[in-house]
């Protein structure tokens, strides 16, 4: 094959992985915009979710969308409780202190998912035949298609949510400031939950959608891609919805590209290089603000 | 007082140390407790020089495993392809991950809290796989072959230099600007502190510290892997979670959390699955409940032990 066919290809397959990263950044953008803090349990939420999406279908008995929204409700309610009971006492502690418990509700999360599902992956059941679609030169799986599809659907909704409700308008002023957002009447607490539950949702989406396009779900399966996507949201400007978009596309791209250039093990390191890279020469990300800092 | 406490002191310590070699003569410890007690001290160093770098310099670093696994490849490495003693391999090993520390502490170090934090994660990460995809030290199949060299007396030794050398640099000229980086980095700028240069310092120390602690540890199980939670992000965590429930800014505290932590496990070998659910709510509860850690800030010391005997009469603080 021609070189650019392969780069063509990969293309599409990193932009399928790149949609994934996408939401799962999205959770870590919106909480971070919000109360500053890396959720580093979002990525055992998503994991969480690939669980439950798991369970609905095979026990349940439910078809894939149905599944779906039962697991994203059953992972935005996870999330919110996380908010209630390790984040939210901590509101005015200090960032280190809160930055520890994010690490240790990950770890809790982890090790009770390998406790209660045991420490073995599961196969994910398939809900939809495996077909080629073919395109021109190059191809697209169903299941490529469905992840970017649902992935792009779900991001609509979030950008009608976020820009043209009263929910989004309350969000965007909480993240903007927070005592100014008390000031005028909006429940800042109630404000962060739906946060965390919107975030948790759409985690628990991807984790659904990784479950299928790998055919195997396990109680670690979050940690890595929770660190990448948190990467993405770091490359597209924290704190910046649009830019978790960008940064998880461009990540899942350049993934890829490793993986076809070089070694398959090489892809974990890319994330971090970019990461560093990124908070070197633009710490604010591509499409982030420039902030000032204040004494 | 100063001469005689660091005198008793150092009685107390070859105490030990000869009563851990009796009773192993004796046959009371066996090899199992021996090399539990090894661990102890090889995580006494982890814990402390992260210490220096977390709790007393304040600049959140969660990649100390990058540097352990250096000191452990590196000098396994050295010792079993070119046969160097040990002793150079220690310090080898200690200063190839300092000269890491330095390369990866001057430009992460412009970052602050979380993105530090994330970027020292990373650079954790990428010391793995760059270990994983190099032959020369096994690759993915693991490093197997190292020689044992380590005994517990080495180990105890480089313990007890860790813990020295890091508490008199805290108590250092070095040490409070440490500090004061630490409580307010603008304040100690406009004090004249330069502030990049403290924070690399404890970072290249620490780092150094770790790489010792990797040595000390390849050579005692003489088989490295490259996974997570040998040389990863989980082992990472583990020495953080040691140093927090211990108490940032706290030697003691890292002593005695690094010695509890280490045997607890190997007592509840029979809830092995429970520990790591049992690790985060106890992480989580310190969190919630005392913040800076158990023993934040405190140091124990036969001076100050001295000074409470002494009761009213005393007058001044010397902890």
């Amino acid at each position: 094959m021609a070189w650019h066919i392969i780069a063509l290809q990969q293309l599409i397959n990193g932009l399928a992985l790149g949609s994934v990263y996408a939401l799962i950044a999205l959770g870590y953008t919106m909480v971070y915009g919000i109360i500053r803090l890396i959720n580093f349990a979002h990525g055992d939420i998503y994991m969480l979710g690939a669980y439950f999406g798991f369970y609905a279908i095979t026990m349940l008995k439910l078809p894939l969308v149905p599944a779906m929204i039962v697991s994203m409700a059953a992972a935005a309610v996870v999330g919110v409780l996380l908010e209630r009971i390790a984040y939210k006492p901590l509101r005015n502690s200090s960032r280190i202190a809160v930055l520890i418990t994010a690490i240790g509700a990950s770890l809790l999360l982890q090790s009770t998912a390998q406790l209660v599902f045991g420490a073995s992956f599961k196969p994910f059941p398939q809900a939809m035949a495996f077909r080629r679609i073919q395109l021109g030169p190059v191809f697209m799986t169903n299941r490529q298609l469905l992840i970017f599809g649902v992935a792009v659907l779900l991001m609509v909704i979030l950008h009608v949510i976020v820009q043209y409700t009263k929910l989004g308008k309350a969000m965007r002023a909480v993240s903007m400031d927070k005592e100014a957002a008390l000031l005028m009447g909006i429940n800042v607490d109630r404000i962060i939950s739906a946060t965390f539950a919107i975030g948790s949702a759409l985690a628990a989406a991807a984790g659904i959608l990784v479950g299928m396009y790998y055919n195997r779900i396990d109680p670690y399966m979050g940690m890595m891609p929770g660190l990448k996507a948190f990467v993405a949201a770091v490359l597209g400007g924290i704190g910046v919805v649009p830019g978790a978009v960008l940064g998880g596309l461009l990540m899942g791209v350049a993934e890829n590209m490793v993986v076809t250039l070089g070694s398959s093990t090489l892809r974990d390191a890319v994330a971090f290089a970019i990461l560093i890279v990124v908070l070197l020469f633009r710490p604010n990300g591509l499409l982030g603000k420039k902030g000032i800092e204040k004494v | 007082m100063n001469k005689l406490t660091s005198l008793i002191s150092g009685a107390i310590l070859l105490f030990i140390y000869l009563l851990v070699q009796l009773l192993e003569r004796q046959g009371i410890l066996l090899a199992y407790h021996v090399q539990i007690l090894s661990l102890c001290c090889i995580n006494i160093i982890l814990v402390v020089s992260l210490n220096l770098i977390n709790g007393f310099t304040g600049q959140f670093s969660i990649g100390h495993a990058g540097f352990f696994a250096i000191g452990a490849y590196a000098s396994a490495y050295l010792t079993v392809t070119w046969q160097v003693p040990f002793i150079f391999a220690i310090i080898c090993g200690g200063i190839l991950a300092g000269i890491a520390g330095l390369a990866v502490g001057l430009p992460a170090l412009r970052l602050r809290g979380d993105y530090l934090a994330i970027a020292t994660l990373g650079f954790g990460e990428i010391i793995r796989v760059i270990i994983l995809n190099t032959d020369a030290v096994g690759g993915a199949r693991g490093f197997s072959g190292i020689p044992k060299y380590t005994t517990f007396g080495l180990a105890y030794l480089t313990a007890i230099i860790t813990v020295v050398v890091i508490r008199n640099f805290v108590n250092s000229d070095y040490g409070r600007a440490c500090l004061a980086v630490r409580e307010d980095e603008i304040a100690a700028e406009s004090l004249g502190v330069n502030s990049t240069y403290f924070k690399v310092l404890a970072f290249t120390i620490g780092a150094f510290f770790a790489g010792a602690a990797g040595t000390l540890f390849s050579h005692y199980l003489q088989y490295m892997a490259p996974t997570p939670s040998q040389i990863g992000f989980v082992k990472s965590i583990d020495i953080l979670i040691m140093l927090v429930l211990g108490g940032l800014g706290s030697i003691t505290g890292s002593v005695i959390a690094a010695i509890v932590l280490t045997v607890i496990p190997e007592l509840l070998r029979g809830f092995a699955e429970y520990r790591m659910i049992i690790y985060p709510i106890l992480l989580i509860l310190v969190m919630l409940y005392r913040p800076s850690g158990l023993l934040a800030g405190q140091e124990f010391s036969l001076a100050s032990l001295a000074q409470l005997f002494k009761g009213a009469k005393a007058h001044g603080n010397h902890s």
